[in-house]
C-alpha cells in the first residue's frame, strides 16, 4: 500500500508492504538508521520515535499507522540548518548519559516526550517515564541527570 | 594545561546524538550491494537426536538464496567439539541446525518454518545435581559430563579442626544474561581480491579474524574483520562466536553478501551466559572475629559445549576465592559440568564477581553466627595496607590495597550507625518495611595476565594526530581517554586527535578489549607510542632550531629552546615536515604491564516489605579505587554501569530453565532487565591508590562495581530480613523467593 509520512519535516511517500513495521519503513526504506531495534517484545524502547510529537515503540506501529501523520527520529532533532543541537542532545552528552549508543536515539526521543508533557519532572518521575526504555551500560544515572538538566534543574553529581 | 584528570565530555558522542551509531546492522557499505540476508533455525529442543532434515520445500521458496545444515559445512573434531551446525545430536535450545539465506529480510521467517526437523527428544542435563549424576551425558564416548576440574577436590588441610566455628552454606551465583542493547551481528562479503571483509559486532576484531582464518582455512592476510560501533559487549562479545564462521563459509559459498542479525529471543538463548556456579562455603575462626580457615568447593555450569566456562572462570574464581582478607587457610575445589543450556562464557567480571560474592556472604555468615557486626568481622581479618605486594594462597600477587580505609569511608558516608538504629527502630515497633544494611569489600583482578596491547601514534603534516589503539571500545569512551592523554603528552589540541581502532587492516596486531584491560594495556601501548615520537621529534626540531636536543623542551605543543622561550619554536606541523614521509609515527607492542588489583567497598541499604516480599534498594555507595583518575565523568560511568549490573543480578535476573531444558526467561517480557525505576540514584566516594605495574599507575574500572554490588545488595535483603530467622537467601531476591524464606523461617520458629 502507498503511504505518506511526513518524516522530520520533510513529506515521504513510499510503497510498502501492508505488514512494514514503522522501524523497518524508517531504516530500510527512508534510511534513517539511528532508531534502532533491541528487541521484538516491545520492551527496550530503542526504535522509540516521536508520533505526531508523542513518543512511541515504532516496532509496534505499522508504517500503514503512521499515514498522514508527522514522525521525528533522532536525526530530526538537530536543526537541518543551523545544526545546533537539540536541547535534550546537548544535555546527554554534557552529562554523559550514553555510553555504547545503541538506546539513546530511543532514549532521546522518549526524554523529550516525556518533557513535552511534564516540563520539570522530579528524578523519580524521570525514572518512571523512562521505564520502558533499557540501557545496559549506564545505569540509568546519568541519563537522569541529562532529562533533569535539558528541563534546566539542578543535576546530581 | 593538563586535561588528564578533569572533567571532559566524550569526542564519541556528537555521531551517537545526532545520526546515531553505525552498528553493524545500518551499515550500507558499498561492498554489501546485494546482499542475501541470514538467519540460523536453532533448536527448539534441549537434547535430542536429529533423525531427519528436509530443506526441500524452503528452497523451493522464493526468494531462498541457500539453505545449509551441517552436512555442507566443514565439521570439527576432537571430543567435546561444538560443530558449526549440529550435526545428529542437538544440545541445548538455540543451538544452530541450519542456515538460511533469502534475498529478503521478511522471507527468512518463511523459510525457516518449511526446514522440516524431526527430532527425538533425548532426556535433558539440567542443574548442578544432574549433570554430577551423569546419568544422561551430553557427548558419547565420554563417561562423565565433568569437563574440568581444579584444586583439592576433599578438605586436605584438617584446617577446621582447631576452629572454635565453622559454618557452612551451599549458595547459587546463579546464571544470568549479558544482554547488551545491540544484541549480535555480522555482514560480510569476498571481494574480487579473494579477501573477506567482515564486519562483526565484537570487542576483539584480530581475535576474531585469526578464528575465522583457522576456521576457513584461509591466511589472516585474507581476513579483514572491522569492529563497527559496537552496541555494547560485557563480555559476550569477545572474539567470535561459531555463527561467524558459518557466515563467512556461506558467503563463499553463494558469492553474495551476507547480512547477519540476530533477534533478541535468539540472543537470549544462542549468546552465551555469565555466572552460574554452585558454591559449597565454609569458613572457620575464633569468637573473637578472626578466620582461620576458608574453602570453596564449586560447580560451574559450563553450558552444553565446553567454552570458557571449562576452566577459564572457575581458574578466575579460585585465584580471587579469598579477596582482601589475610586468612591463614585456604582451599579450593571446582568442577566444571555441561549441561543442556546456552553456553556459559565470560560476563561483565567472569569468574571474579562470582568469587566476591561467596566469600563475602562467608564473612556474614560467620559474624551472623558469632554475633559480631559484619563491618567489624571484616575489619579484622584485612590485609594490612603494610602487607603490599601481598601473594594470596590462591596465587595472585596484589599490588596496593587500602581495604580498611575505603570500608570506613562507605560506612562514615552512610552514617552507619544511624542506619543500624533505624533498622533496630523498625523492628522495635513491628514495621512491616524491615531496613536492611549490606557491606562488600572487594578486590579484583584487571588485566589479568598481562598480554600486551598495540599502540601507534602519527603525527601528520598538518600538526594533526592520528593514534590507532589495539584496544576496541565500544561504549567505555577510550578513544576520549587516550586523546586526553595525548593531548597533555604532546600539547595538542583534543580537536585535532582522531583515534581510531578496532579494524584489522588499520591495526594488525591486537588482543583487544576484556577484563579491564584497555586503558592499562592500550593506554600504557599509547603512551610509550607517544613517548617514542616526541623522542624522534626532538632531534628533528634540533636540527630546524639549530639547537642541542637535549637542550629543547616540549611546551604546549611547541619546540623550543629551554631558557629562551621569546626565540622561534617549532611547531608539530614543522617538525613533521622534516621526518620522511612529512610524517612523524611510532608503532609498538607494550609488554611490560602486569595485573593490578581494584578493590573497594560498598553499602547497600534496602527496603523490604515482610508482607509481599517486594524489595526496593533505596542507597547504594560505593568506593570503587582503581588508582588515578583519567576522565572523573566516564570513571563514574564506569561505576554506575557496573553498581546496575551488579545490582540486577542480587534483585532481579536469572536466566532460568524447566526440568526438560526450555528456557522460561528467553524474552525480554520474561528476563526481569533492570530499569531505571529498580534503581537509586548512586552515591559514589572517590579514592585513587596508584599501582606500580604499568606505566599509567592505573587499574581497570570496567568490572570493579559490577563485583562490589552484588554482595551488597544480596547481603542488605538478608539483612532486613536476620530477625525473622532468615540467614540466607540465593540471588535473585525476588518477592516470591523473599516471601517463601519469611515463611520457612516463622515454620521453623
Amino acid at each position: 500500500m502507498r503511504v505518506g509520512i511526513e518524516v522530520n519535516g520533510k513529506q515521504t511517500t513510499e510503497d510498502v508492504e501492508d505488514r512494514t513495521l514503522l522501524v523497518h519503513h524508517l531504516r530500510d526504506v527512508l534510511g534513517l538508521t539511528a532508531t534502532n531495534v533491541g528487541c521484538d517484545t516491545t520492551s527496550c524502547g530503542a526504535c522509540t520515535v516521536l508520533l505526531d510529537g508523542e513518543a512511541v515503540k515504532s516496532c509496534t506501529v505499522l508504517a500503514a499507522q503512521a499515514d498522514g501523520h508527522a514522525v521525528t527520529t533522532l536525526e530530526g532533532l538537530t536543526d537541518p540548518d543551523g545544526g545546533d543541537l537539540h536541547p535534550m542532545q546537548r544535555a546527554f552528552r554534557e552529562q554523559h548519559g550514553l555510553q555504547c549508543g545503541f538506546c539513546t536515539p530511543g532514549m532521546i526521543m522518549a526524554s523529550v516526550s516525556l518533557l513535552r508533557d511534564n516540563p520539570k519532572p522530579s528524578r523519580d518521575e524521570v525514572r518512571h517515564a523512562l521505564e520502558g526504555n533499557l540501557c545496559r551500560c549506564t545505569g540509568y544515572h546519568n541519563i537522569v541527570n541529562a532529562v533533569m538538566d535539558a528541563s534546566g534543574q539542578e543535576v546530581q553529581a | 594545561m593538563s586535561v588528564v584528570g578533569t572533567r571532559v565530555v566524550r569526542i564519541e558522542d556528537h555521531k551517537l546524538i545526532t545520526s546515531g551509531g553505525d552498528y553493524v546492522d545500518d551499515l550500507r557499505d558499498p561492498l554489501l550491494t546485494g546482499a542475501v540476508h541470514a538467519m540460523f533455525v536453532r533448536s527448539p529442543l534441549a537434547h535430542a537426536r536429529i533423525s531427519a532434515i528436509d530443506t526441500s520445500a524452503a528452497r523451493e521458496l522464493t526468494g531462498v538464496v541457500g539453505v545449509f545444515t551441517a552436512e555442507d559445512v566443514p565439521g570439527m573434531d576432537g571430543p567435546l567439539a561444538e560443530p558449526w551446525l549440529a550435526v545428529d545430536t542437538v544440545r541445548y535450545v538455540g543451538e544452530p541446525v541450519a542456515l538460511v539465506l533469502t534475498e529478503q529480510r521478511y522471507q527468512l521467517a518463511d523459510a525457516a518454518e518449511l526446514i522440516d526437523i524431526d527430532y527425538d527428544p533425548l532426556p535433558a542435563v539440567i542443574g548442578y545435581e544432574s549433570a554430577l549424576a551423569g546419568e544422561t551425558l551430553l557427548f558419547e564416548g565420554t563417561d562423565t559430563n565433568v569437563c574440568g576440574t581444579q584444586g583439592e577436590p576433599e578438605a586436605v588441610t584438617g584446617a577446621f579442626d582447631d576452629c572454635e566455628v565453622v559454618v557452612t552454606e551451599t549458595i547459587v551465583n546463579q546464571r544470568v544474561a549479558p544482554a547488551p542493547l545491540e544484541v549480535r551481528g555480522a555482514s560480510c562479503a569476498w571481494g574480487p581480491d579473494g579477501r573477506l571483509t567482515m564486519w562483526l559486532s565484537t570487542q576483539n576484531a584480530q581475535i576474531a579474524r585469526g578464528f575465522l582464518a583457522a576456521r576457513l582455512g584461509v591466511a589472516e592476510e585474507r581476513i579483514r574483520v572491522i569492529a563497527p560501533d559496537v552496541g555494547g559487549g560485557f563480555g559476550a562479545k569477545i572474539g567470535a562466536d561459531p555463527e561467524a564462521a558459518v557466515l563467512g563459509w556461506a558467503a563463499r559459498e553463494v558469492a553474495r553478501p551476507v547480512r547477519w542479525i540476530e533477534s533478541r529471543s535468539e540472543n537470549l538463548t544462542s549468546m552465551t551466559h555469565g555466572r552460574g556456579q554452585r558454591q559449597t562455603i565454609t569458613i572457620g575462626g575464633s569468637k573473637d572475629g578472626r578466620v582461620g580457615a576458608y574453602r570453596l568447593d564449586l560447580v560451574q555450569d559450563a553450558g552444553a559445549y565446553p567454552r570458557l566456562a571449562a576452566e577459564l572462570l572457575p581458574s578466575f574464581t579460585g585465584l580471587m576465592s579469598t579477596g582482601v582478607y589475610a586468612f591463614p587457610t585456604v582451599e579450593f575445589a571446582s568442577r566444571s559440568v555441561l549441561t543442556n543450556t546456552t553456553p556459559i562464557a565470560a560476563y561483565r567480571g567472569a569468574g571474579r564477581p562470582e568469587a566476591t560474592a561467596a566469600v563475602e556472604r562467608a564473612m556474614d555468615l560467620f559474624a551472623a553466627r558469632i554475633g559480631m557486626d559484619p563491618a567489624d568481622v571484616r575489619r579484622i581479618n584485612f590485609i594490612r595496607p603494610n602487607e603490599f605486594p601481598y601473594r594470596t594462597p590462591g596465587g595472585a600477587n596484589y599490588d596496593s590495597g587500602e581495604y580498611e580505609e575505603a570500608l570506613d569511608r562507605v560506612l562514615a558516608a552512610a552514617d552507619y550507625p544511624a542506619l543500624r538504629a533505624e533498622q533496630a527502630r523498625r523492628r522495635a515497633e513491628g514495621d512491616v518495611v524491615a531496613l536492611g544494611i549490606g557491606v562488600s569489600t572487594y578486590v579484583e583482578v584487571t588485566a589479568n595476565g598481562g598480554g600486551g596491547e598495540s599502540g601507534k601514534v602519527v603525527i601528520h603534516r598538518d600538526g594533526s594526530v592520528t593514534a590507532y589503539t589495539g584496544s576496541s571500545p565500544h561504549g567505555q569512551g577510550l578513544a576520549s581517554t587516550l586523546a586526553m592523554l595525548l593531548s597533555d603528552q604532546l600539547g595538542v589540541p583534543m580537536g585535532r586527535i582522531t583515534v581510531r581502532h578496532g579494524d584489522t587492516d588499520e591495526i594488525p596486531r591486537a588482543i583487544g578489549t576484556f577484563g579491564s584491560r584497555s586503558l592499562q594495556q592500550g593506554g600504557s601501548a599509547i603512551k610509550q607510542a607517544a613517548d617514542k615520537v616526541i623522542d624522534a621529534a626532538r632531534e628533528l626540531a634540533a636540527d630546524l632550531l639549530e639547537a642541542n636536543p637535549d637542550d629543547l623542551e616540549l611546551d604546549e605543543g611547541q619546540w623550543q629552546v629551554r631558557g629562551a622561550p621569546s626565540a622561534a619554536g617549532a611547531t608539530w606541523a614543522q617538525v613533521a615536515e622534516r621526518a620522511e614521509g612529512g610524517e612523524l609515527s611510532a608503532d609498538l607492542w607494550f609488554s611490560d604491564g602486569d595485573a593490578t588489583f581494584p578493590f573497594g567497598a560498598q553499602l547497600a541499604v534496602v527496603e523490604v516489605d515482610t508482607e509481599t516480599g517486594k524489595v526496593v534498594l533505596r542507597r547504594i555507595i560505593a568506593l570503587d579505587d582503581a588508582g588515578p583518575i583519567m576522565n572523573p565523568l566516564t570513571f563514574a560511568g564506569q561505576r554506575h554501569g557496573g553498581l546496575a549490573q551488579g545490582s540486577a543480578q542480587a534483585m532481579l535476573e536469572v536466566m532460568d530453565y524447566d526440568a526438560d531444558g526450555n528456557p522460561t526467561t528467553a524474552t525480554l517480557a520474561d528476563y526481569s532487565f533492570i530499569t531505571a525505576t529498580d534503581l537509586p540514584d548512586f552515591e559514589l566516594l572517590e579514592m585513587a591508590t596508584p599501582t606500580d605495574r604499568n606505566p599509567l599507575g592505573v587499574k581497570g574500572i570496567g568490572e570493579a562495581a559490577t563485583i562490589g554490588s552484588t554482595p551488597a545488595v544480596q547481603s542488605a535483603v538478608v539483612d532486613a530480613l536476620a530477625h525473622l530467622g532468615v540467614r540466607h537467601l540465593d540471588m535473585p531476591t525476588t518477592p516470591i523467593r523473599v516471601w517463601n524464606a519469611i515463611n520457612a523461617a516463622k515454620e521453623v520458629r
